[in-house]
């Protein structure tokens, strides 16, 4: 490991090294703390106050208590709608991406290079593309302004399939599946019983992309949704970010409920992001 | 990989036909697949050629007539969306480079032993991925404010007065926003390929006597090319995709931005502000035909360049 040359230089490498990764990580708190701290202010504070520093009172619980008492309520509506779609399109396009992603690894069909072109050429068309269109097709068919109308989209992930081939070809051996064959279990069963528990790991690094990816999709429920009570958190917040005009004090409450709506989360996520990371190892990028 | 399998043991142990069970395994997905990817563009693709027309009055509403490339030309005619696509590929132009050098330095960083606390700093530097663009986009949107933003009171307090918002700049601030937010996730993508580097072509060149930045540059960063490549695509789609932040800016007014600023506010704005459904449709297939251009040529400089 050490090279011949000084311990001193060596330091100084260090140093370097280490200011420049902290310039960047404070450059990513710095928008989360101004976030964190105007959680605690009054809206008179959020002008005049300095940002990057705390109320001189302590609001937080106030703020949030309004925050889930405005316009009768709808905040809490909005989360719940939200996790619906997070959580119940994630479980979908996790398990669909799995089961593709598995025949994909471990069977022979017809036609097997174009149908996987295809799952490709759907990773690369950008997603505000279809949305439009989307809308369109569905509005045909009264489909949109329903909360299916969110969901049914988000349950396909292209992407998911591309990862979960790769996590089917380097967790579960080919012998393992042939004894299972031999024992007279199903192909479906085989899948449900050895594959998807031997891509567990795989299939929680696919569940956590899409489940993020939802959680910050705007643009999809933008278009297709305009019942309040079926708005998402980003949806509920743009409309009062900008009814700001009528009532000022939409501002604080834009603050304090995208705190609300993000800072759980991350607390959430930092111990899922290691997780997350090495699924992206096993599964990407080879 | 596939053909790779030991001479003694048939291929059929590892890969087998069973045209149903694939049916079952696949079919789903494929099902979603065509309703949600393949049937939108279809009908974007057919509504592109045609339009509206009143007859008479227009009375009796509207008649669907064939337009042949009407709508295609009036897009490809039309300032709006000619400066909105100018204006998106300045941002990828700006936005790409910057958030792929500035990612690969932060990993080959945090992959070098140099750095200190390397555990915390990769946690900080992934958690604007978590964070809705929405949100974000609300926040920097505060701190690009007059009144709100500590940063401008700070500028002002050196002297300098920042207009984010207005003129140019704002195409630059909405750079930033996009930076904050993937810079973090396309670390972990790049600091991943980089630990799939062989240990020993790292060593080799240590005692070559290679120090730590010469290792990163010349030796790292040439053996996780594929990952660059595929980081890099990923961008320049996404950046294809800009809307959210721009339309938060525009929502919050005193900024140059418009309602049809990019083209996909454009295509919103014409379905939903106009009702031009043909219109939109139009604009809808162009992004996408623009990605798969600059997904296609980016491949194929990158296998030319790979190629010795």
């Amino acid at each position: 490991m050490t090279t011949p040359r000084t311990t001193g230089n060596r330091w100084t490498g260090r140093a370097t090294a280490t200011t420049l990764v902290a310039i960047a990580a404070l450059y990513t708190l710095m928008p989360l703390i101004w976030l964190l701290f105007g959680v605690t202010k009054t809206l008179p504070e959020l002008y005049a106050s300095n940002g990057f520093s705390p109320s001189a009172g302590f609001h937080v619980l106030g703020n949030i208590a309004d925050l889930f008492r405005q316009d009768d309520g709808i905040f809490a509506r909005w989360i719940l709608n939200t996790a619906v779609y997070a959580l119940g399109g994630a479980a979908a396009a996790t398990l669909l991406s799995v089961a593709a992603g598995y025949a994909f690894d471990k069977f022979d069909f017809r036609g097997k290079g174009k149908w996987y072109a295809l799952v490709i050429a759907g990773v690369l068309v950008p997603n505000t593309a279809i949305v439009v269109p989307l809308y369109l097709l569905m509005s045909n068919f009264q489909l949109t302004d329903t909360m299916w109308s969110v969901l049914i989209p988000v349950m396909v992930n292209p992407f998911g399939v591309y990862l979960a081939r790769a996590y089917s070809s380097g967790a579960i051996p080919g012998e393992l599946l042939e004894a299972a064959r031999l024992d007279g279990a199903g192909e479906l069963r085989t899948f449900f019983q050895v594959g998807l528990r031997l891509m567990a790991p795989g299939a929680l690094t696919i569940f956590l992309i899409q489940f993020i990816g939802i959680w910050n999709n705007f643009f999809l429920p933008l278009v297709m949704i305009t019942d309040n009570d079926l708005f998402t958190l980003g949806q509920g917040l743009f409309t009062w970010n900008s009814a700001v005009g009528q009532n000022p004090d939409y501002t604080r409450m834009v603050v304090v409920g995208s705190a609300v709506a993000t800072l759980p989360l991350l607390a959430l996520f930092i111990p899922l992001q290691r997780r997350w990371r090495a699924g992206m190892a096993e599964g990407s990028l080879k | 990989m596939a053909t790779a399998a030991p001479p003694a043991r048939p291929r059929a142990a590892t890969r087998t036909r069973r045209p149903r069970a694939v049916l079952w395994l696949l079919g789903p997905f494929f099902a979603l697949f065509a309703l949600t990817y393949i049937a939108p563009m279809g009908y974007a693709l057919v509504l592109s050629l045609y339009r509206e027309k009143f007859t008479g009055i227009g009375w009796d509403g509207p008649t669907r007539v064939f337009a042949g490339a009407e709508n295609y030309v009036r897009a490809l005619t039309d300032p709006t969306f000619l400066t909105g696509t100018g204006r998106v590929l300045l941002y990828g132009l700006i936005y790409v480079p910057l958030v792929i050098t500035l990612a690969a330095a932060l990993a080959l960083l945090l992959d070098s032993a140099l750095t200190a606390a390397r555990r915390f700093f990769h946690t900080v530097l992934f958690l604007p991925h978590i964070v809705p663009g929405l949100i974000a986009a609300i926040v920097w949107v505060y701190l690009y404010t007059p009144g709100l933003s500590p940063i401008i009171d700070g500028l002002e307090g050196l002297g300098a007065e920042v207009d984010f918002l207005g003129g140019n700049t704002v195409l630059l601030s909405l750079v930033n926003i996009a930076v904050w937010q993937s810079l973090g996730f396309n670390v972990v993508l790049i600091y991943v390929a980089l630990r799939a580097v062989p240990a020993s072509t790292v060593e080799a060149a240590r005692l070559d006597g290679a120090g730590e930045l010469r290792t990163a540059v010349l030796v790292k960063l040439p053996q996780i090319r594929a990952a660059m490549f595929v980081v890099t695509l990923f961008t320049i789609i996404g950046s294809l995709q800009l809307f959210t932040e721009p339309q938060i800016v525009q929502s919050a007014g005193n900024s140059s931005v418009t309602s049809t600023w990019t083209p996909n506010m454009l295509a919103y704005a014409a379905a939903f502000n106009s009702n031009d459904y043909h219109y939109a449709a139009t604009v809808s297939v162009l992004i996408a035909a623009l990605a798969g251009v600059l997904s296609f040529t980016v491949t194929k400089l990158a296998h030319r360049r790979s190629a010795p």
